[in-house]
């Protein structure tokens, strides 16, 4: 290759920002420190089978599952929405998807604590019209919804490029075989949008699983999801050991559910599915 | 009951964005009757057909099949089959699985569908394609493909939108044969656009010409090659010369300075017409013996014929001979009255 050298910052970018970090990571989780100096251990990871934290794990890939299943069953939809010809506030509509997008999520996040706190936007309304005032924060109700708000562009978009780029001569050739609008969507448009659906699963899912953001706020630090574990190991309790093993495994466990999916999206692509 | 009207319609017309594309279209098509639709690029013929398919609504008429409004009918439920200009194979499955979409609809037996996709395959030429991507097939073999898709439904109408158009000259010479021995064999009715006017020729029963959204003329290959209505229809159903002439009686026509006797009568005294007159109708011939002469200007081969211009008064006369006559000689030229068609200006 000519250009090689043209990589070469790239290659030291990655060495120093993701190469070294993760080798710290490594080493920090498989060694600790005792009178006799560094030696090597893997009782971190032992500590992770406990009931306690399996539990936390457990949490934390249930919610994302919730909020991947609902993300999907509104922003497919709405994916659809956007992609019709003839809906004609499509612009406005796509823009309402993208915007939160541009804001800080952290701001995002606070805004939805300001409309559900018990003197919030919300329960004030309730409680003028009369009725009494409900817990919205500080449930799994909440943060599930967090997630979903947070990361429902992240399904929209991926399905909304795939079905925009569906040919219309395609559908109008099922129906000219027979099929009407259901059969059309059940044998050509889903089938044609699964790698968008696979994307937007993915780009939810993985995010979702690893979020302590959304919980700490919207959960209140009742519902400690496995981002949450990890924050607390580097920032509270000094254990960078047990913080930096329990990334180790979250990273493991995302790099073979995309393995999963990408081999999925590779099928699907082929047609050999359905 | 082979001359039984299938499909009319009636007083069609078609305005995109205030753009109208189709005005007025009236027309009717027959049980069995290999009827195309035929123009220049943009003329309408697409849209005509996506009409009769049920893709676009008319502004306004009507739509009827075998006598009844289906207008407001959505192509699903419509008895006939489209094969598109640009193929529309469903990318996400095979050969086999694209041919038998419409049947697995219909919910046929398995075994039935399977032999049904396999006559079709032999009927196209693709045996043994069942299991390819419809990506890996060349133009050609899509097109087929989409036929053939269209074909196994068994339809009472076939459209087909330019179906050759992706197919070099030989493949497509054999398929417009193939093609026509389905249409006789099967007993369906086509309706075909093509801007191909050979191939509308051979293959058609019944002609429809159409410029801008306007038919010009509606008939058989013979008639519209023999007695085109118009200088349009003239000039685009094969090369044509046309000429502005003067009626000077019945049965005399003026161009080139000279006056040339004709078969036309009807006309008022003096009246301008377009005066057409067919390359293969030209006759050359030796200096002196012609009704008028002309200088030779370029002489093209062109396989059977030799095409020459001919300046003769100003005019440019396209002549198909088998004879060749050299460049710049001088040379007669005579017109028989049987090969003059007289027409009324249209502008
Ligand atoms: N959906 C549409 N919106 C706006 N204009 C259209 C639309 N479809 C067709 N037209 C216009 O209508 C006219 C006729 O189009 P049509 O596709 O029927 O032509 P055609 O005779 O099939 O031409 P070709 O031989 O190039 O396929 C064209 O000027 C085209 O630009
Ligand atoms: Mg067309």
């Amino acid at each position: 290759m000519k250009k090689g050298w043209i990589a070469y910052p790239y290659v030291v970018w990655l060495v120093i920002f993701i190469f070294v970090p993760l080798l710290l990571i490594v080493f920090y989780s498989v060694t600790k420190t005792t009178d006799e100096g560094i030696v090597f251990t893997l009782e971190y990871f032992k500590r992770f089978f406990e009931p306690i934290y399996i539990m936390v794990l457990l949490r934390s890939l249930y919610l994302a599952l919730i909020s991947t299943i609902i993300c999907l069953l509104l922003g497919y939809p709405l994916a659809m929405i956007l992609a019709s010809k003839e809906f004609r506030h499509k612009r406005v509509l796509l823009l309402l998807v993208v915007i939160p997008m541009w804001m800080n999520f952290l701001l995002r996040t606070y805004a939805w604590l300001t409309l559900l706190e018990k003197n919030g936007v919300i329960n004030t309304f309730i409680s003028f019209i009369g009725l009494p005032k409900m817990e919205l924060l500080y449930n799994q109700g909440a943060v599930v919804l967090g997630m979903v708000y947070n990361f429902l562009p992240f399904m929209v978009l991926p399905i909304y490029s795939v079905l925009i780029k569906i040919d219309k001569s395609i559908i109008e050739a099922a129906e000219d075989l027979g099929a009407n609008s259901r059969t059309v969507f059940r044998k050509v448009i889903f089938p044609l949008s699964l790698p968008g659906v696979v994307s937007g699963i993915t780009m939810v899912y993985m995010p979702a699983v690893t979020t302590f953001v959304i919980s700490r706020l919207l959960g209140g630090g009742q519902f400690t999801l496995i981002g949450n574990l990890i924050e607390q190991q580097f920032l509270y309790t000094g254990e960078w050991g047990f913080g930096s093993a329990l990334s180790l495994l979250m990273m493991i466990l995302i790099l073979f559910s995309m393995a999963i999916m990408s081999k999925y999206e590779k099928e699907s692509e082929g047609g050999g599915l359905f | 009951m082979t001359n039984h009207e299938i499909i009319r319609l009636v007083d069609i017309s078609k305005t995109f964005d205030d753009t109208p594309v189709l005005k007025n279209i009236n027309l009717y098509i027959r049980r069995n009757e290999f009827v195309t639709l035929l123009g220049p690029s943009g003329c309408g013929k697409t849209t005509t057909l996506r009409i009769i398919g049920g893709f676009e609504e008319p502004t306004t008429g009507k739509v009827l099949f075998e006598g009844k409004d289906i207008t407001n009918i959505p192509p699903y439920k419509r008895k006939l089959n489209t094969v598109f200009q640009r193929y529309a194979l469903f990318p996400h499955m095979d050969v086999a699985e694209n041919i038998a979409f419409g049947l697995n609809i219909k919910k046929i037996d398995k075994k039935l569908i399977k032999e049904k996709v396999e006559n079709m395959l032999n009927l196209v030429n693709l045996q043994g394609f069942e299991k390819r991507s419809v990506d890996s097939l060349s133009g050609g073999q899509q097109q087929r493909v989409a036929i053939a898709r269209a074909l196994v439904n068994e339809p009472d109408v076939l459209l087909l939108d330019e179906p050759l158009g992706a197919l070099d000259l030989k493949l497509r010479k054999g398929m417009q044969i193939e093609l026509k021995n389905i249409q006789k064999k099967l007993g369906i009715t086509f309706v075909y656009v093509t801007h191909d006017q050979e191939e509308a020729l051979t293959m058609s029963d019944t002609i429809v010409v159409m410029n801008e959204g306007v038919i010009q003329q509606i008939g058989t290959p013979i008639d519209i090659y023999n007695e085109p209505k118009n200088a349009f229809v003239a000039d685009f159903i094969g090369e044509s010369n046309i000429i502005d002439g003067v009626m000077i009686e019945d049965y005399l026509v003026e161009f080139a300075n000279h006056r040339f006797k004709c078969l036309d009568s009807g006309f008022e005294p003096n009246e301008n017409v377009d005066v057409v007159v067919r390359p293969e109708d030209v006759k050359l011939v030796p200096k002196g013996q012609g009704m008028i002469e002309g200088r030779v200007l370029s002489v093209l081969f062109k396989g059977v014929h030799y095409e020459m211009l001919v300046q003769s008064n100003g005019i440019k006369w396209l002549v198909h001979s088998t004879l060749m006559e050299p460049v710049d000689s001088i040379v007669g030229i005579n017109i028989l009255p049987d090969d003059i068609h007289i027409m009324k200006k249209v502008r």
